[in-house]
């Protein structure tokens, strides 16, 4: 049968087991990865869906373009370079641990002429003296020979490393190993998100699938802060969290400490201090200038509102008390923005007890007078929220993917042979990896040797 | 002596060596060879000097971390490692006329850095207060330092594979004097087996990083993505190698594109594109 006879199955057996497919696998994936760097992923933000044409975006949609890490293509690629890993190992294996496990002892003329670092040295004494000699010199420099005796002659084997070769079958390993990890992790892991107004406790989070998950006990924000250097830069977001079982605080969860960079973990669940916000209502009057016909507004914490004739107004920042900020004044105080028709912002302070101040922004504010008369506010922590039970099998995988690489770059399986015969010494070697580094050592080893038998002609 | 005015020296010094290597090829003199190599590792070590003070003026401003956490900081740093691998190959192999192809990438580095980054001590913000920032940088950049000095010897691969192609014998030029193919094929090789390992620990101390304070170990952003980018066009080239036909020339290439990749995934990403990793902003 020629080659050009092969059969189908075999046909894709070979397809899978090529190295250009690993070749084509790796580069295509370089390649179309750009893609979701360039095309933002997710829910594409407004600003971007105007920037591109109605055709281009039903285009990406229908091609996954917006989530294209998950997409069928993607998936598609991974999937053959999965196959075309596993197929190449089925085909290497178990020449290679064959290789290991039944080494070939015997150095016959086939290997002997296969072998690069080749040496006879012209001795004299017997086969079985000399053999004792090799043997030890081998066991000092190298490792313990084994001894194969057949026609009279000797036969030594020694060995370095054998395992090594296996290195590179676990990087491929570990390439499985972590999509295996990622699999578990997406089939029953999920990542949520939370805020948490100061005092209060949640028992669910959303998914990023807008899904509610029962946590199956509760988180309280006891308490939010944030510190700044002396530069006004933030230093530290802080939550302190207490984990809840049937209303009560379980031991050891009881006013945890959460900053970004050290999250808190109950049940396999991790929550990590993400974002912040204020949440909070406050009150305002407007009324005629001279505080007759008031009528009340309110307003949230950051949330906006209409004066009465139509401009809108924003709260920026409150205080309980501007003393601290304004010597001289004292009371709860509000920052506001008013959008003025001109199409001005115009940004002022509103007093609760000095209307006399709050009269300046008549002008902004319709010729109403704007009164602050105080408010509430709370700090909410946001919280992202993970489970992950796979994350434990990527770990092992990248574990085991560096340390099978430094293994396959820097280790290798070296051999050695030796054939004892009456009057001549053949030694020949091999290695895996770093040819030259072993050519020097098998010189070394002749110079050793040398000195150890009783050579023919002392040159 | 502060650290500012030592990095002033070591760019004055990697100026000189860069120099010191281009006339060393011209003139094939050995003493130019070894006072440009001297320059270089003197630059390493003024820099190395400079980099710890640099730490020890944090901690006296009282906001001390290691010196890894801004552009100006990475791309000093990025040149220290540059510097550093080339060193190591030298040592091993001893094949000067390379280092006209690698000091000028650390040259550019340091240049860029003292010119026009802004090169004050910052507080770190809080999404880089851990010891992973330390770990992770430092093996990403040792990683993009080896690619460096693979591409450097790759572009000498092609200029001498082209020169033998148009004028083979020309013992008088320039490109006489670089390394046989078959000695530069297996440097860029060597170099990317520095260069493989620790950017898979590179991209594995970030992802056990950003699952430790994010609770994701990869989210597909642009720079997690760039970075993975970068690692397939070196498992590719890795693999050219037992791959009949991809040996030689095109894995020189594949080596280009893989730290043009690298330049694009530390510089590109912060520049042109957005996402979680605002570190160079
Ligand atoms: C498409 C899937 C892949 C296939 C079919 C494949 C196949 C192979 C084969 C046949 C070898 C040579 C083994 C030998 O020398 O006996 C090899 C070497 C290697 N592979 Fe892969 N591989 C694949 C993907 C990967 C990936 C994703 C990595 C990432 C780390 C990788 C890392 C390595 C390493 C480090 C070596 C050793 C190279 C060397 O010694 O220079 N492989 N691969």
């Amino acid at each position: 049968m020629t080659s050009s006879k092969k059969t189908i199955s075999q046909s894709i057996w070979d397809f899978f087991c090529s190295l250009k497919l690993t070749m084509f696998t790796l580069i295509t994936l370089a390649v179309i990865s750009i893609i979701g760097t360039v095309i933002p992923q997710g829910t594409p933000p407004p600003e971007y869906l105007h920037t591109i044409s109605q055709n281009k975006l039903k285009l990406y949609k229908s091609l996954g373009f917006f989530d294209m890490y998950h997409s069928w293509w993607f998936i598609l690629l991974l999937s053959l370079l999965s196959l075309n890993l596993i197929a190449c190992s089925v085909k290497r294996l178990p020449a290679i641990c064959k290789t290991i496990t039944r080494p070939v002892r015997v150095m016959d003329d086939g290997l002997e002429r296969s072998i690069s670092n080749l040496t006879s040295i012209m001795t004299s004494g017997d086969a079985a003296t000399l053999k004792d000699r090799v043997a030890a010199v081998l066991k000092a420099e190298f490792a313990e020979p084994v001894v194969t005796e057949t026609d009279g002659a000797y036969h030594l084997f020694a060995q370095t490393a054998p395992w090594s070769r296996l290195a590179v079958y676990a990087v491929h390993l570990s390439v499985l190993v972590i999509f295996i990890g990622a699999i578990i992790g997406s089939l029953f892991g999920y990542k949520g998100f939370v805020n948490i107004p100061e005092g209060e406790s949640v028992g669910k989070v959303m998914s990023r699938s807008e899904k509610e998950i029962d946590l199956g006990f509760a988180v309280r924000c006891e308490k939010f802060s944030v510190s700044h250097y002396p530069n006004g830069a933030p230093k530290e977001f802080k939550s302190i969290l207490t984990v809840l079982e049937n209303g009560r605080p379980v031991a050891g969860y009881d006013r945890v400490p959460v900053i970004v960079n050290d999250p808190l973990n109950y049940k396999g669940i991790t929550f990590y201090q993400s974002s912040y916000g204020k949440y909070g209502e406050h009150e305002f009057t407007v009324s005629d200038p001279d505080g007759s016909n008031p009528q009340p507004l309110k307003m949230q914490s950051n949330g906006s509102a209409k004066l009465p004739d139509g401009s809108g107004i924003c709260l920026q920042e409150t205080t309980p008390d501007i003393s601290r900020f304004q010597s001289g004044l004292n009371g709860p105080a509000a920052q506001v923005e008013v959008h003025l028709a001109n199409g001005e912002n115009k940004t002022f302070i509103v007093y609760s007890n000095n209307p006399a101040m709050n009269r300046m922004n008549l002008p902004y504010t319709g010729g109403k007078l704007l009164q602050y008369r105080g408010g509430e506010e709370f700090m909410y922590t946001g919280l992202q929220v993970a489970k992950d039970p796979g994350v434990w099998v990527v770990w092992v995988g990248c574990i085991l993917m560096v340390v099978g690489i430094y293994v396959a770059f820097f280790m290798a399986h070296r051999r050695i042979w030796v054939r004892v015969e009456n009057g001549t010494v053949t030694i020949g070697g091999n290695s895996s990896k770093n040819q030259g580094g072993f050519q020097l050592f098998m010189e070394q080893l002749m110079t050793k040797l040398k000195k150890q038998l009783p050579l023919e002609d002392n040159k | 002596m502060t650290s500012s005015s030592l990095f002033n020296i070591t760019t004055f010094a990697y100026l000189l060596s860069m120099l010191g290597f281009f006339a060393f090829a011209v003139s094939r003199s050995k003493v130019l060879g070894t006072a440009a190599s001297a320059l270089a590792y003197g630059g390493l070590l003024a820099q190395t000097v400079a980099i710890g003070l640099r730490w020890k003026e944090s901690y006296a401003l009282g906001i001390g971390h290691a010196p890894l956490s801004n552009l100006y900081e990475s791309v000093v740093f990025f040149s220290w490692t540059i510097v550093l691998i080339y060193g190591l190959l030298d040592l091993k192999y001893r094949y000067r006329v390379i280092g006209a192809f690698v000091m000028p990438f650390a040259l550019l580095g340091m240049a860029w850095g003292q010119l026009s980054l802004d090169s004050g001590i910052q507080p770190l913000v809080p999404a880089l207060q851990s010891n992973w920032l330390t770990y992770h940088v430092i093996t990403c950049f040792l990683g993009y330092a080896a690619f460096a000095v693979a591409c450097g010897i790759s572009i000498m691969y092609l200029i001498r594979a082209k020169h033998e192609k148009s004028t083979p014998d020309n013992e008088q030029s320039i490109v006489a004097t670089f390394p046989a193919g078959r000695v530069l094929d297996d440097l860029n090789y060597k170099s990317i087996m520095i260069g493989f390992p620790l950017l898979t620990l590179g991209i594995v101390t970030g992802a056990a990083w950003a699952n430790y304070a994010w609770g994701t170990y990869w989210s597909w952003d642009p720079k997690e993505t760039w970075s993975l980018i970068v690692w397939f066009v070196y498992a590719a080239f890795l693999h050219a190698r037992i791959t009949r036909g991809w040996a030689g020339q095109r894995a020189a290439w594949l080596s280009i594109i893989g730290f043009a990749a690298t330049i694009f995934c530390y510089l590109g990403v912060n520049l042109l594109l957005s996402g979680l990793h605002s570190y160079g902003g």
